[in-house]
């Protein structure tokens, strides 16, 4: 194919008659080229694309710098004696259609670089003398040699659509004044970085309640997955010691208590540890306490309560995923510490502690943001209370849950939106820096 | 195997520690067990509501079982679950369809797409996943899909639109088959959709159930976008938004132990299917971890 790279620049450089066509009608190349159909399928999505824009596009585009600026009016009827209210501009509806025109627009630039390409392709082929696929060896080539297309592509729509696209929208609300307070939820306007600072401000109400829930948000994912970690490692090993019988037992037990659907296990630990639940009313019948123990009620108990019952709920899924990593660690290195005399507790922070981290890094990178996204644990069994009067944010909410209190039930889409994107800040910090270290960690220190 | 004579030949130290190793492991196993034991046994409870002042139910009945199977004016679990079987059979259709075609094209093809593929899906990960549930619902509102019983069409969408990223476990798998096999079926005329679907899927079995039952759970345990999804309609809740209203003030002291005995008849399949697949789970885990 010479020497030419087969890039859109290229292509309009030295595309022949049709291929430069193309730039302006597109699939005007493939047509040019006898690759018909392609060519037809190109031209009608750009059909499509311009019919859209003419019809909704332009205006969804237009009114994207505004965000409308008609209010819902109240217009009293005379006839009927009711207020009748015209249809104000719905500055959701509009951010949402901006939005989509945007990834049209992004979608049809994408389509027109890749037909300029496949056109400029076809047409050094034809120079050359090449063999132009015909229209039944494409579509052959689709379950062959481009299955991936096929496989793909409906996937990857559905990412687009329903994760990227409402990501992009959810993002772009933090920018606007798109909350409950001071009635902003019909109308309301773009508004700068004013969100982020009231988040970040300390000394502000949204700010103070913000840092200290990323406190405990930090604090809880630390607890979390290296209590978790550890422990279930430990328990592991102490079911696959040599002496212990019933192996097979024992794993069945532990492995129950996940098999069981989470919320519904989690629903049942929030009622048996209320101050009359079944937990409070065994310790009173033993005699061991007078009153109820406050699990919910106290913040200090709360956290404490949540991190132990996750160890519950935690450390049957870490045994299950080390037991067989823990059954690949060389022999020879227990043994040798054994010969240097060292006792189980230093073989196990010397050995097998330092083998597991080295192996399973990626996971717990994974269990540590799973953790600070850990939505389920903490909404179904504290409902992130105890909550001082006129906080938003309880005492053992995470920065998830947090962000839910504030769309859904407070809707204040805008600083749930900052939340979401803080999060998002935090994750990708914590997940860059403990790659770099665990790669330098490999150099040094290299086990296999 | 240890026989007779090792085990008399067993230091006294070495044996306290197995006894204590073992009684370690009951206490162990009884407080896992015991949440379990407890709500098994309150759906059995013939005394309503959902405090009392003994740890063991005083009666026993099957009536919280009949009337949460014919209580249909409350809270209608038959319809609640009827609802979810259909959501669950259509998403496990699509989302294993997803899972299997990308984690494959991922594994086997090599594209320019690829790499840039498996970075945003990272990068997708990182983000909360109430960031885009709140947006999904004014997407699936802006379509019309969020009224009457076009709302389970929103959540077969929601359900299974976005499971092309959770590929790792089975591309994992995949991973592990040899590539050989494939070159050899190549040499022989087979095209990339035949090794697919003739070579790959029935070496793959076990990935393929994982899979199916995963995607097939998915809507049994999720309640909180279907609360959000369903809002008041309640002719199309799912089990999951069922269970947890019956826990909420206006229902809990009528419903708690019905609660208890739809936890039971949920959990029952769930923990069959799941000790099932816990073997490929595991398998997958150590096959990723392990690179």
């Amino acid at each position: 194919m010479g020497n030419k790279q087969i890039s859109a620049r290229n292509a309009l450089r030295y595309g022949d008659l049709y291929t430069r066509l193309s730039a302006v009608v597109m699939g005007a190349g493939l047509i040019g080229h006898k690759q018909i159909v392609k060519g037809l399928l190109v031209l009608l999505f750009q059909a499509a694309f311009v019919f859209y824009m003419i019809n909704t596009g332009i205006h969804s585009l237009s009114m994207m710098p505004s965000l409308g600026t008609q209010e819902q009016g109240k217009v009293w009827n005379e006839a009927k004696q009711i207020f009748e209210y015209t249809t104000g501009d719905n500055s959701q509806q509009i951010l949402l259609a901006g939005v989509v025109a945007l990834f049209v627009i992004a979608a049809i630039i994408v389509l027109w670089i890749l037909q300029m390409r496949h056109s400029y392709k076809i047409q050094l082929i034809k120079e050359q003398g090449g063999h132009v696929p015909t229209l039944k060896e494409d579509l052959r080539s689709l379950l062959d040699q481009n299955l991936h297309m096929t496989l793909m592509t409906l996937p990857c729509l559905g990412i687009l659509i329903f994760n990227i696209v409402p990501l992009v929208y959810m993002i772009s609300m933090a920018f606007t004044t798109y909350s409950k307070e001071d009635n902003h939820l019909m109308l309301f306007d773009w508004d700068g970085l004013h969100q982020f600072q009231r988040v970040l401000n300390m000394n502000g109400n949204i700010g103070r309640q913000f840092w200290h829930v990323l406190a405990w948000t930090i604090v809880w994912a630390i607890f979390a997955t290296f209590l978790n970690y550890i422990l279930g490692m430990i328990l592991a090993m102490i079911i696959n010691r040599k002496d212990t019988k019933g192996k097979g037992f024992w794993r069945f037990c532990f492995v129950l208590s996940i098999a069981v659907p989470q919320f519904v296990t989690l629903m049942i630990m929030n009622i048996m540890l209320q101050p009359s639940g079944a937990i409070n009313v065994l310790l009173q019948n033993l005699g061991l306490i007078s009153s109820p123990l406050p699990f919910w009620q106290n913040a200090m108990w709360a956290r404490i309560t949540i991190i132990v019952i996750n160890l519950w709920v935690g450390i049957p899924y870490t045994m299950l995923q080390v037991t067989g990593i823990l059954q690949n660690i060389p022999n020879e290195l227990y043994e040798a510490a054994k010969m240097d005399g060292a006792g189980p507790v230093r073989i196990f922070f010397k050995i097998t502690l330092p083998y597991m981290l080295f192996v399973t890094t990626p996971y717990l990178i994974s269990s540590f943001v799973g953790n600070i996204n850990n939505f389920n644990v903490i909404y179904l069994l504290s409902g992130g209370g105890p909550t001082y009067v006129g906080d938003t944010a309880g005492q053992t909410d995470l920065l998830v849950t947090w962000l839910y209190k504030l769309t859904v039930d407070q809707q204040y889409y805008n600083l749930g939106a900052v939340i979401g994107i803080m999060t998002f800040i935090i994750l990708t910090i914590v997940t860059l820096v403990t790659y770099r270290n665990s790669t330098s960690y490999k150099n040094e220190e290299a086990f296999m | 195997m240890t026989t007779m004579a090792e085990k008399n030949r067993m230091s006294p130290r070495r044996r306290a520690v197995n006894v204590l190793v073992h009684l370690l492991l009951a206490v162990l196993a009884l407080i896992w067990v015991l949440p379990i034991f407890w709500i098994i046994l309150t759906s059995f409870r013939a005394e309503p509501g959902a405090y009392t002042n003994t740890f063991l139910p005083q009666g026993y009945t099957l009536n919280n079982y009949v009337k949460l199977l014919t209580d249909r004016n409350v809270l209608n679990f038959p319809k609640m679950f009827k609802n979810t079987l259909i959501i669950a059979v259509c998403c496990c259709i699509c989302s294993t369809f997803f899972v299997l075609s990308v984690s494959y094209s991922l594994s086997r093809m090599r594209f320019r797409f690829r790499k840039p593929y498996m970075n945003i899906a990272m990068i997708l990960g990182l983000f909360p996943g109430f960031m885009a549930m709140i947006a999904q619902y004014f997407i699936l509102k802006a379509m019309g899909l969020t009224e009457g019983s076009l709302i389970r069409i929103g959540l077969i969408i929601v359900y299974s639109a976005c499971t092309g990223l959770g590929f790792q476990i089975a591309k994992g798998f995949f991973d592990t088959i040899p590539r050989s096999i494939d070159e050899a079926a190549v040499m022989d005329g087979a095209t990339q959709w035949q090794v697919f679907t003739r070579i790959t899927m029935p070496l793959s079995k076990p990935i393929v159930i994982y899979t199916v039952m995963t995607s097939f759970i998915a809507p049994w345990v999720d309640f909180i976008f279907a609360k959000v999804l369903c809002r008041a309609n309640a002719d199309q809740f799912t089990v999951a938004i069922g269970l947890w209203n019956m826990l909420q003030k206006e229902y809990i002291y009528q419903w708690y132990t019905c609660f208890a005995a739809g936890a039971v008849l949920i959990s029952i399949p769930i923990a069959a299917l799941f000790l099932y697949m816990q073997r490929f789970y595991v398998e997958g885990m150590s096959g990723a971890v392990k690179g």
